[in-house]
C-alpha cells in the first residue's frame, strides 16, 4: 500500500528518527519527537510505515522488536549482502553454546557446576567461549567451597536472540515438555 | 544436530554420526527415537544400546559418557533387586535419571527456541553499527581540591626568584632633534630620515628624530613624502613650494 498524499508530517519524522537510530525505538521514545502527538497517533503513523513498507518495493521492512520498532533488512537479501561482504554475520552458536546459554539465561546467576550438572558435560571450555563472545558474565559469587564464580547473560545476548529483555523468553510452563511426570506413573 | 540412526538388530545396532552435545543428549534420543515411555525407561535395554552407540562413536574415552554408563548400569542393578511387593516405600532408582532427561529436555527445547530467534534475527541487519563511545579509562590520579592546592603551591615555590631589571628612563632629546632638522632644512632641499639619524644612533635619537619630525610636519614646518608603504620617506621643507 501506498503512503496517502500527502503524508503527514509525523510519519515522515517518525521514518527519519527510526532511520537514524541504531536500535528499536518505543513508543514512548518516539513520543518525545512531538509532544503535541498522542500515543495513538504515534501508533497510526508506525501502522501506516509497516503498510507502506510491506509493498513489494522496499528492501527493508518495518519490525517490531521486542516493544520497540526498526527498520531492518529483508531477510531475503540476507545472503547476497553477507556474501558481498557488505555485513559480516555474527558465526552461529554450537548446539552445546545455545544449551548452555539457556540454562544461564534461566537459572541466572548460576554457577559452572549447576551447568554441568544439568548438561551432564564438563562446560569450562564453552563458558569461556561464550564470555569471549560478550553473551554471558560473571555476576558475583556462590556460597560454596572456593567461592565459584555465578554466571548471568548480558544485553548482547538480548541482541542476538533480538529480545527486548529476558521476559520475552518462553516461560517454562509454556514448554512442550513439562518437568516433572506424574508421580504415580514411577511408582507402578 | 543432523540425524541419527539406531537399526536395532538382534543384539548390536548401526551408529551414524557423533553430533551429540553430551551423555544425555544421546540418551534422549535413544529413548525418544524409540519413542519409549520416559516413566518407565527399560533400562537393561537402554543400557545396552548407549554403551554400545559410544563404544561405536569413539566416545567410550569421554569420561561424561563413560559416567553416564556406569550411572545406567548401577540403576540397572538396583532394578533387578528383590523389593518386597506392595511396599510403599520402594523408590524408583530411574526417579533422579528421569527428572534429568526432563530438565535437559527442557533446556534443549529452549535452546531450539533461541537458535531460531538467533537465525531469525541474524537475517535482518539493521543500519550500519555504530560503535559505541569507548569509556574513558579510570583517571591515572584522583586528588582533591586539597591536593590540587599543594600541587599548585609545589609549582609556585619551585619557581625560581625572578630577576628584577633596573629601568632607567632615558628622555627624549625632541627638541634637539627639532632643531637640528630645522638647520638642515636651510642647507639642503631633501633630505632623507637617515640623513637626520648620522651615523649610529641610539634607539632615543631615532625616537627623538621621528618625534619631531611628526610633529613639525603636523604644524607645517616640513614635508614628508613616502612613494609606498615602507619605503623610505623624503623631507623637504615647507619652505620649498
Amino acid at each position: 500500500m501506498h503512503l496517502k498524499f500527502p503524508v503527514k508530517r509525523l510519519t515522515r519524522l517518525i521514518e527519519a528518527a527510526l532511520f537514524s537510530a541504531d536500535g528499536p525505538l518505543k513508543v514512548s521514545e518516539l513520543a518525545r519527537l512531538d509532544r503535541e502527538a498522542t500515543t495513538e497517533e504515534i501508533k497510526a503513523s508506525l501502522t501506516e510505515l509497516k503498510e507502506h513498507y510491506e509493498a513489494p518495493q522496499h528492501g527493508v521492512e518495518l519490525l517490531e522488536v521486542g516493544e520497540g520498532y526498526q527498520l531492518l533488512t529483508l531477510s531475503e537479501f540476507a545472503a547476497a549482502i553477507v556474501h558481498a561482504q557488505i555485513v559480516t554475520r555474527p558465526r552461529k552458536l554450537s548446539t552445546a553454546a545455545m544449551e548452555t546459554l539457556a540454562i544461564i539465561a534461566y537459572k541466572q546467576p548460576v554457577e559452572r557446576s549447576e551447568v554441568e550438572e544439568i548438561r551432564g558435560v564438563v562446560s569450562e571450555g564453552v563458558l569461556r567461549s561464550l564470555q569471549e563472545r560478550g553473551l554471558i558474565e560473571p555476576v558475583g559469587r556462590g556460597e560454596g567451597l572456593g567461592r565459584p564464580l555465578q554466571y548471568g547473560t548480558t544485553q548482547a545476548f538480548l541482541e542476538l536472540l533480538g529480545l527486548r529483555d529476558a521476559k520475552e523468553l518462553p516461560r517454562l510452563e509454556e514448554l512442550s515438555v513439562a518437568l516433572s511426570v506424574p508421580v504415580e506413573s514411577l511408582q507402578r | 544436530m543432523t540425524d541419527f540412526n539406531v537399526e536395532e538388530s538382534s543384539d548390536s545396532f548401526v551408529v551414524e554420526l557423533e553430533d551429540f552435545s553430551g551423555p544425555l543428549d544421546l540418551l534422549l534420543h535413544l529413548i525418544r527415537q524409540q519413542e519409549i515411555d520416559i516413566a518407565d525407561i527399560p533400562i537393561a535395554v537402554i543400557a545396552r544400546q548407549f554403551l554400545a552407540a559410544i563404544g561405536k562413536m569413539g566416545l567410550d574415552q569421554a569420561a561424561d559418557y563413560l559416567e553416564m554408563a556406569a550411572l545406567l548400569l548401577r540403576i540397572k542393578v538396583q532394578m533387578l533387586l528383590p523389593r518386597s511387593i506392595g511396599s510403599e516405600e520402594w523408590e524408583d532408582p530411574r526417579a533422579e535419571l528421569v527428572r534429568r532427561l526432563l530438565e535437559y529436555e527442557q533446556v534443549k527445547e529452549v535452546a531450539y527456541w533461541m537458535a531460531g530467534r538467533a537465525e531469525y534475527r541474524s537475517d535482518r541487519f539493521s543500519r550500519g553499527w555504530i560503535p559505541p563511545e569507548p569509556e574513558p579509562g579510570p583517571s591515572p590520579v584522583s586528588i582533591d581540591i586539597q591536593g590540587v592546592l599543594q600541587a599548585i603551591e609545589e609549582v609556585i615555590a619551585s619557581i625560581p626568584e625572578p630577576i628584577i631589571h633596573r629601568v632607567l628612563a632615558r628622555p627624549l632629546d625632541i627638541e634637539g632633534a627639532r632643531k637640528r632638522i630645522e638647520e638642515m632644512i636651510v642647507t639642503r632641499s631633501r633630505f632623507s630620515f637617515a640623513d637626520v639619524l648620522g651615523e649610529r644612533p641610539a634607539i632615543v635619537d631615532v625616537l627623538s628624530a621621528l618625534l619631531a619630525l611628526l610633529e613639525m610636519a603636523r604644524v607645517g614646518t616640513v614635508r614628508l613624502v613616502q612613494e609606498k608603504p615602507f619605503s623610505a620617506f623624503e623631507i623637504s621643507g615647507e619652505t620649498a613650494y
